[in-house]
């Protein structure tokens, strides 16, 4: 079954830069895929649509059947409840602690307290920071405050999970770790990733679906693929 | 693990509840700001609080004193008392003439040689058809501004001498009174303009130092109902607590002076109201609208701020 659609998919920003042309992609249930690309290539701007931070100009994105540009602004979350979402520089709030940043992701949606505890405590443990509840994203490392940010974004129990160059920040060694606690969410749960990134070797390491950009355009779509360098 | 399904208005609590809490939160976090809206809404207010003592008050002396007029109408000297069933009816008929009482000259001589030694003995010696005064009608009315205007209508009636109602007094306090109110209306409405003012500064630097608080709320998922909801709170939480120090001016400072003036201002006509449960309405109102203007200070700042 297919969980994601883009249908001619052209985005074109305010400022007149197109960013994306006529782009057409499915994406199984289940599905692992790398999107990669240069810099400007699009990758981010197609994450976007996916989480409808932007709309295409033209064309039509489906998310989980819904489409995405229908979708009105008050409407949004409903969207973003059942998405998980990691940036490169992890978006963690300084002031609150391991757990409450994870569990902050529960409360802006009303679960219950003994819901929050249960859910936080098992995404904690999923990537492997349970010992770490009480600390503060400064006190960590740059790994462990991404693997805070994951489990803020598997909490929910989401069906899609975007990551928007998740190891952009991180050494080798971190970036393995921060892929294989996405692929093990990716085995055991069935949660559907895509994942932007120029990481030349994760990608060729993890052997997924690769989908290849380059200025705006999808020109390669490899199911076991390889980052080959004449797609940059 | 089975979720039991729960119903809305359980949610709704649950995340007013956490809303009021991250209100007080916000408050204290930001303390140096919500201190500088705290005190202008608790200046506010006290202005507030004494116009809305002084107006309650002066409604209620322009009503003592409108009660206590009474217009007196002179009948024409040597009127047959037949007649005056005739204009007593006649004076009924004005529409605003509230009650009218008849009070011939013989009782008008009993009350003047009651009410003084010398005109007692006077008076003693004339008899009914050497009394040299009139028959009168004592004539209250509904509405006092329109008191001349009666006046002049009953005086025109046949058989009328004249009519006496005190105009100057009556007149001049009212104007009074009207002056005092709109002055402190216009100043109570200035006040609260700036007070909305200063609350939708407060709330928009809040907004600002929590923009990235907000966007991470949108991307996990929270309704713009929930992103704007504690905003909203915070500023009655403001409101809530600049308005502490005004209601405890309303009830202990009313209190005070009340005892201190002994229930009147300079004359004994003019009474003022006495503090219970006087006070502790005006202590509501004052919170309602302490807690108002907080609340439509946050949502202006929200809508314009927060863009959602």
């Amino acid at each position: 079954m297919e969980l994601i659609r883009l249908n001619d998919v052209t985005k074109q920003y305010r400022n007149g830069v197109t960013a994306l042309y006529d782009i057409n992609l499915k994406v199984r249930k289940g599905d692992f895929v790398f999107v990669i690309g240069g810099s400007g290539s699009g990758k981010s701007t197609l994450i976007k649509m996916l989480y409808r931070e932007e709309k295409p100009t033209r064309g039509d994105v489906f998310v989980g059947g819904l489409n995405v540009k229908k979708i009105r602004n008050g409407k949004v979350y409903k969207l973003r409840r059942k998405l998980g979402i990691v940036f490169q520089d992890y978006r963690l709030l300084p002031k609150l602690s391991v757990y409450e940043n994870v569990a902050f992701a529960l409360e802006a949606i009303g679960a219950k307290k003994s819901e929050i505890h249960t859910k936080t405590l098992r995404a904690l443990e999923l990537v492997g920071l349970k010992s770490k509840v009480r600390s503060y994203p400064s006190e960590l490392s740059g790994g462990e405050q991404q693997r805070v940010a994951i489990a803020r974004a598997i909490v929910n129990e989401p069906k899609l999970l975007l990551c928007d160059e998740p190891t952009g920040n991180l050494d080798p060694e971190m970036s393995m770790e921060i892929m294989r606690i996405l692929e093990s969410i990716n085995e055991a749960t069935k949660t559907t990733i895509i994942m932007a990134t120029h990481d030349k070797d994760i990608v060729n390491q993890m052997a997924k679906r690769v989908v290849v950009l380059k200025d705006g355009r999808l020109i390669n779509d490899y199911e076991k693929g390889k980052y080959a360098d004449e797609d940059i | 693990m089975i979720m039991r399904k729960e119903s809305m208005p359980m949610k709704i609590f649950r995340m007013l509840g956490r809303n009021i809490r991250d209100a007080f939160r916000s408050v204290f976090r930001n303390f140096s700001l919500s201190i500088a809206s705290i005190s202008c809404i608790t200046i506010t207010l006290i202005i507030v609080a004494i116009s809305i003592l002084a107006t309650f008050n002066v409604n209620n002396f322009t009503k003592l004193i409108r009660e206590d007029v009474t217009m007196v109408v002179y009948v024409e000297k040597d009127t047959p008392s037949s007649y005056l069933e005739g204009i007593e009816a006649k004076i009924k008929e004005n529409p605003n003439v509230l009650t009218c009482r008849r009070k011939t000259k013989e009782e008008v001589k009993k009350e003047m040689q009651e009410s003084y030694e010398i005109f007692k003995n006077i008076m003693g010696e004339w008899t009914e058809s050497e009394n040299p005064l009139k028959d009168t009608f004592q004539v209250t009315v509904k509405d006092i501004e329109e008191i001349k205007k009666t006046a002049e209508e009953i005086t025109a009636l046949d058989g009328i001498d004249f009519v006496d109602y005190g105009e100057k007094m009556v007149e001049s306090l009212i104007s009074v009174f009207k002056t005092v109110q709109k002055v402190s209306i216009l100043i109570v409405i200035a006040l609260i303009i700036v007070t909305v003012f200063l609350i939708m500064n407060t709330i928009k630097l809040t907004i600002f130092s929590r923009k990235r608080e907000i966007s991470i709320m949108r991307l996990v998922g929270a309704s713009n109902f929930s992103i704007k909801t504690p905003f909203v709170i915070e500023g009655m939480v403001l409101g809530f607590i600049g308005s502490i120090l005004p209601i405890l001016i309303v009830i202990y400072g009313y209190y005070a002076f009340y005892k201190k003036m002994d229930g009147h201002l300079g004359s004994p006509l003019i009474k003022l109201i006495s503090p219970e449960p006087f006070i502790y309405i005006s202590a509501i109102i004052v919170l309602t609208i302490g807690m108002l203007v907080g609340m439509i200070g946050s949502y202006r700042a929200v809508r314009k701020y927060l863009k959602v």
